[in-house]
């Protein structure tokens, strides 16, 4: 549920489930965008320093996003009933100016599970939109063994509360 | 994932080059010594069709301004585009087809800034510039090094549409020589 940019609480984690990688779907995924060898043959990643298939880390993050447009939508469904819908203005929620501070630290491979994170971490203000703000917030990925695999900083537009 | 996405991904199989197929060793043109600071580099045409983006986004990004032509009119962004990940994959897409194929590459450990500038609409024609910014030998593993580049993304009338910065990690032609 979008919420104004005011009544967003910082430091509010919320957990995106754990995510089984499956290996077609890596592979299928790296073949249409990321054609290293390491990506997509098998033979080619075991002589390669990774030492097996590792996923693109594009495929990663995409795998992230998934898992936060099923939460979100969750969500969505469960607040968004008309029992409890206000009157007057209602926030939405606008696009992303980019991220910062993309880390893969450990490769991702096939059949790793995944937990993913987002944590809500700093607001700015916009001096061009003045009706809109920024939520920047730090999104994780841990795999089974605990180590991490995907940070970075997004950032998205949100509407700020209108003045009475 | 959907039949119809995977349908979609598995497409892309067929436009895998030549030189990207099993079992085909590709000539490698560029060590971590060939990417020289200061230099600049253009490529790339990727065509972005309606398809595309809709199939990429009902499997990653479902939101309205990436799925649903009509609904995304109403939205901000005030049409269909696609979804970042999108962007940064077609970019990802062109970098491997013009130089990391043929580069001793061997990943990326993250980067440090993006901007996505303007949407990435249907009928794009996307290109890339790629500057080299600086360049350092791992102290650690003598037979690598990280080269740190820019890569602006633009269309065909020369909007520019995102500005990545990162590093990658490239094998050294002489490990461990002075540099």
């Amino acid at each position: 549920m979008a919420q104004w940019l005011e009544d967003i609480e910082l430091g509010n984690r919320i957990d995106l489930g754990a995510w089984k990688m499956d290996e077609a779907e890596m592979i299928a995924f790296a073949r249409k965008y990321d054609p290293q060898p390491f990506h997509i043959d098998p033979a080619a990643a075991a002589g390669s320093h990774f030492g097996g298939i590792v996923a693109s880390g594009w495929f990663t993050i995409a795998c992230w996003m998934r898992a936060m447009m099923k939460h979100r939508n969750e969500q969505n469904l469960k607040y968004e009933k008309p029992e409890i819908e206000t009157s007057g203005p209602k926030p939405q929620n606008g696009p992303s100016p980019g991220f910062i501070n993309l880390q893969w630290p450990t490769p991702v491979r096939p059949g790793d599970v995944l937990t993913f994170s987002a944590t809500t971490a700093e607001k700015i203000l916009m001096k061009t939109r003045p009706q809109w703000g920024i939520i920047r917030s730090t999104n994780e990925g841990f795999n089974q063994k605990g180590e991490l695999v995907l940070r970075f900083t997004g950032q998205g537009m949100v509407m700020r509360k209108p003045q009475s | 994932m959907t039949r119809k996405a995977a349908d979609s991904i598995r497409k892309g199989l067929e436009e895998v080059p030549e030189y990207a197929r099993k079992n085909h060793m590709p000539e490698i043109k560029y060590y971590w010594e060939d990417l020289v600071p200061g230099e600049v580099v253009q490529f790339g045409a990727y065509h972005v069709t309606k398809e595309e983006i809709i199939a990429f986004a009902s499997e990653y990004d479902p939101q309205l301004m990436h799925t649903d032509e009509e609904a995304a009119k109403k939205t901000f962004i005030g049409g269909l585009c696609s979804s970042g990940w999108h962007s940064c994959a077609m970019a990802m897409r062109m970098m491997c087809d013009h130089y990391l194929l043929q580069s001793a590459g061997m990943g990326s450990p993250g980067l440090d800034d993006s901007k996505w500038r303007a949407p990435v609409r249907p009928g794009d024609i996307l290109s890339m510039t790629r500057e080299c910014l600086e360049r350092r030998a791992s102290k650690s593993r003598p037979e690598m090094g990280l080269t740190r580049f820019r890569h602006t993304m633009a269309n065909q009338h020369g909007e520019v549409k995102m500005i990545l910065e990162g590093s990658m990690m490239f094998a050294r032609r002489n490990p461990g020589a002075e540099v």
